[in-house]
């Protein structure tokens, strides 16, 4: 499955259990050479633990696995030179500065020393972080350092990226400048793995996504066309009162809608919402308002609207 | 299945880089309590004792310090500053994300370990030559038996980190094995006055050996089973070199 078959990572049947618990219940995926993949899910859905058996830090229970065409059990050196992570836990060695944290990761991977230091200027530029570097690694915030990990994941110009959680903590402009950036691999044929919990971010930056949960995936596609197949063109909302709450479902049964309910609000899903919208204003239905759907109604549709434990 | 590889000294580059960016506050901490063990004991305490083992007291005490500042110097490297690294820092987690595995960052460990015995034995060894302590030729070869005790005792450490769940295991380790081997390995006293049992359990510490072996070079007299000693050492080494890389393994790839 080397560069000609299209593949980057794929698996059958994916299988992790913790002693009695199972974290990655058997999954199915092929992720494709040069896309952006997301993996979508409530906590403890099994995104970390999948992406861990990817890059070989987890040894998987069961099924099949192929990573840029290898085995993870047999070949991880392998797959490690080509692929570049970035953690969900900052892993920073604080020891170091943020210039010598990128130099001792390259050294890892076996860099030579003046290539090194010409990728770390390069990367650190990348990442806005060119500033810092002569700065203690404790002396970043928190955004600062998961930029710094990003650009430390990129120092062996890795064939696949593995991003989890990459912009958790991050301003509005360093998310903006990590999408940004994602993008910019894109065009080096980069392959990228993200989970994320923003949906908005999903569907910005990825090609196509896995929504899971309990340790399985329960659908796959591009963003675009899960919001069509699950939940459809657009969304009304609304906050009704007792007495709109009883009326509501004769108003609404004879329109192509689906209603779902999450505490008080009601979603109601329709390909054109426009004339369920004029019906319910006309019916005196304050409170009331229509938008595009979004993966957000995709994943609380599928993962349950309410926080379970 | 353990697969150490020579990128294990990437590994030991990393520490030994972190151990130069903060020389300044390491030298002192190593070497300030062996020396200050040398100079109270072997004068303080020695002015008041005749000869030992046929040698003034400060004589018979050096090369059993030295023997213990490597000792101590792997044990700590080993246990709490691979702890640190592997559990609170997540350093171990950061390196074998790269063609670097779990098996070559706890080597790199264990041999940066061993180097700080190395840098420990021979700076005392250097301490007790300027103090006129050393008599042998022989005693060239004393860094050499510093390396191969802190290659033994970072094998161990790494051993107990391996199964501890805290910090606070560690000073199970150093108050009841550690401590009790640094004054019944022969470093303070000859251990004839002792009743049989604790002269055999400590025949069977290679800590003694260690410092047999550091004493008779540094005297210039012959040890009493200097090849056996070696052996003893190198072997036992080898063995918990193997063993704490499979355990560690264990602890860290589910
Ligand atoms: N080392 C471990 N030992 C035992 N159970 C584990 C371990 N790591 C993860 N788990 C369990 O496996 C399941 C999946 O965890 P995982 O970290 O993959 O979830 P996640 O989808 O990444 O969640 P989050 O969004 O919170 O990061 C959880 O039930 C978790 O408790
Ligand atoms: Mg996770």
């Amino acid at each position: 499955m080397e560069a000609g078959s299209g593949i980057a990572v794929s698996a059958r049947g994916l299988v992790k259990t913790y002693g009695a618990l199972t974290a990655v219940a058997g999954v199915d995926f092929e992720i494709r050479e040069g896309e952006c993949f997301g993996f979508l899910g409530p906590n403890g859905a099994g995104k970390t633990t999948t992406m861990k058996m990817i890059y070989c830090c987890l040894p998987r229970t069961g099924g099949d696995l192929a990573v840029m065409g290898l085995d993870p059990d047999r070949s991880p050196a392998g797959i490690k030179a080509r692929i570049g992570v970035v953690p969900q836990e900052t892993n920073l060695d604080t020891d170091f500065t943020v210039l010598e944290n990128l130099r001792i990761h390259a050294r890892y991977f076996g860099v030579r020393r003046r290539e090194a230091a010409a990728r770390a200027a390069e990367l650190l530029a990348f990442v806005r972080l060119s500033e810092k570097a002569g700065a203690e690694v404790d002396a970043l915030s928190s955004g600062m350092k998961r930029r710094l990990l990003i650009a430390r994941g990129l120092m062996n110009e890795p064939r696949l990226l593995i991003l989890d959680e990459p912009t958790v903590g991050l301003d509005p402009q360093a998310r903006h400048l990590v999408w940004d950036r994602l993008r910019r691999l894109e065009r080096g044929g980069v392959t990228r793995i993200v989970t994320t919990h923003y949906m908005e971010e999903a569907a910005e930056i990825c090609d196509r996504v896995a929504v899971m949960d309990g340790g399985r995936i329960l659908v796959t596609g591009r963003p675009r066309d899960l919001i069509r197949q699950q939940i459809g063109e657009e969304v009304i909302e609304m906050v009704p009162s007792e007495e709109e709450r009883s009326a509501i479902a004769a108003d609404i049964a004879a329109f192509p809608a689906r209603v779902e309910q999450a505490g008080e609000k009601l979603s109601i899903s329709c390909d054109d919402c426009r004339p369920l919208m004029a019906l319910l204003s006309e019916k005196g239905y304050r409170r009331i308002t229509r938008r595009p759907a979004t993966l957000e109604d995709v994943f609380l549709k599928l993962t349950g609207r309410d926080l379970v434990e | 299945m353990s697969r150490v590889s020579g990128k294990l000294w990437r590994v030991w580059r990393r520490n030994f880089d972190s151990f130069r960016k903060y020389l300044h506050v390491n030298v002192l901490g190593n070497l300030g309590e062996p020396f200050l063990y040398l100079v109270a004991m072997g004068y303080g305490l020695g002015s008041f004792l005749g000869d030992v083992d046929g040698v003034s007291y400060v004589r018979f005490l050096a090369p059993g310090i030295v023997v213990s500042s490597a000792m101590f110097a792997a044990a700590y490297e080993c246990t709490y500053m691979s702890f640190l690294k592997m559990v609170h820092l997540k350093t171990y987690d950061a390196i074998i994300v790269t063609p670097v595995g779990i098996e070559d960052v706890v080597a790199g460990d264990i041999a940066w370990g061993a180097t700080k015995s190395l840098m420990s034995g021979t700076a005392m060894f250097a301490v007790a030559a300027a103090l006129g302590l050393v008599e042998s030729w022989w005693a060239l070869l004393v860094p050499l038996l510093a390396l191969l005790v802190g290659f033994h005792f970072a094998s161990l450490s790494m051993l107990v980190t391996s199964v501890s769940p805290n910090f606070d295991s560690f000073s199970y380790f150093f108050e009841l094995f550690v401590t009790p081997l640094f004054f019944f390995s022969g470093i303070f006293f000859p251990l004839d006055p002792f009743p049989a049992w604790i002269r055999i359990a400590s025949r069977l510490s290679p800590i003694t050996h260690a410092v047999d072996l550091s004493r008779a070079l540094m005297l210039g007299r012959p040890a009493p089973t200097p090849l056996a000693s070696v052996a003893v050492l190198a072997v036992t080494a080898a063995v918990l070199f193997r063993w704490s890389i499979a355990r560690m393994r264990r602890r860290l790839i589910r």
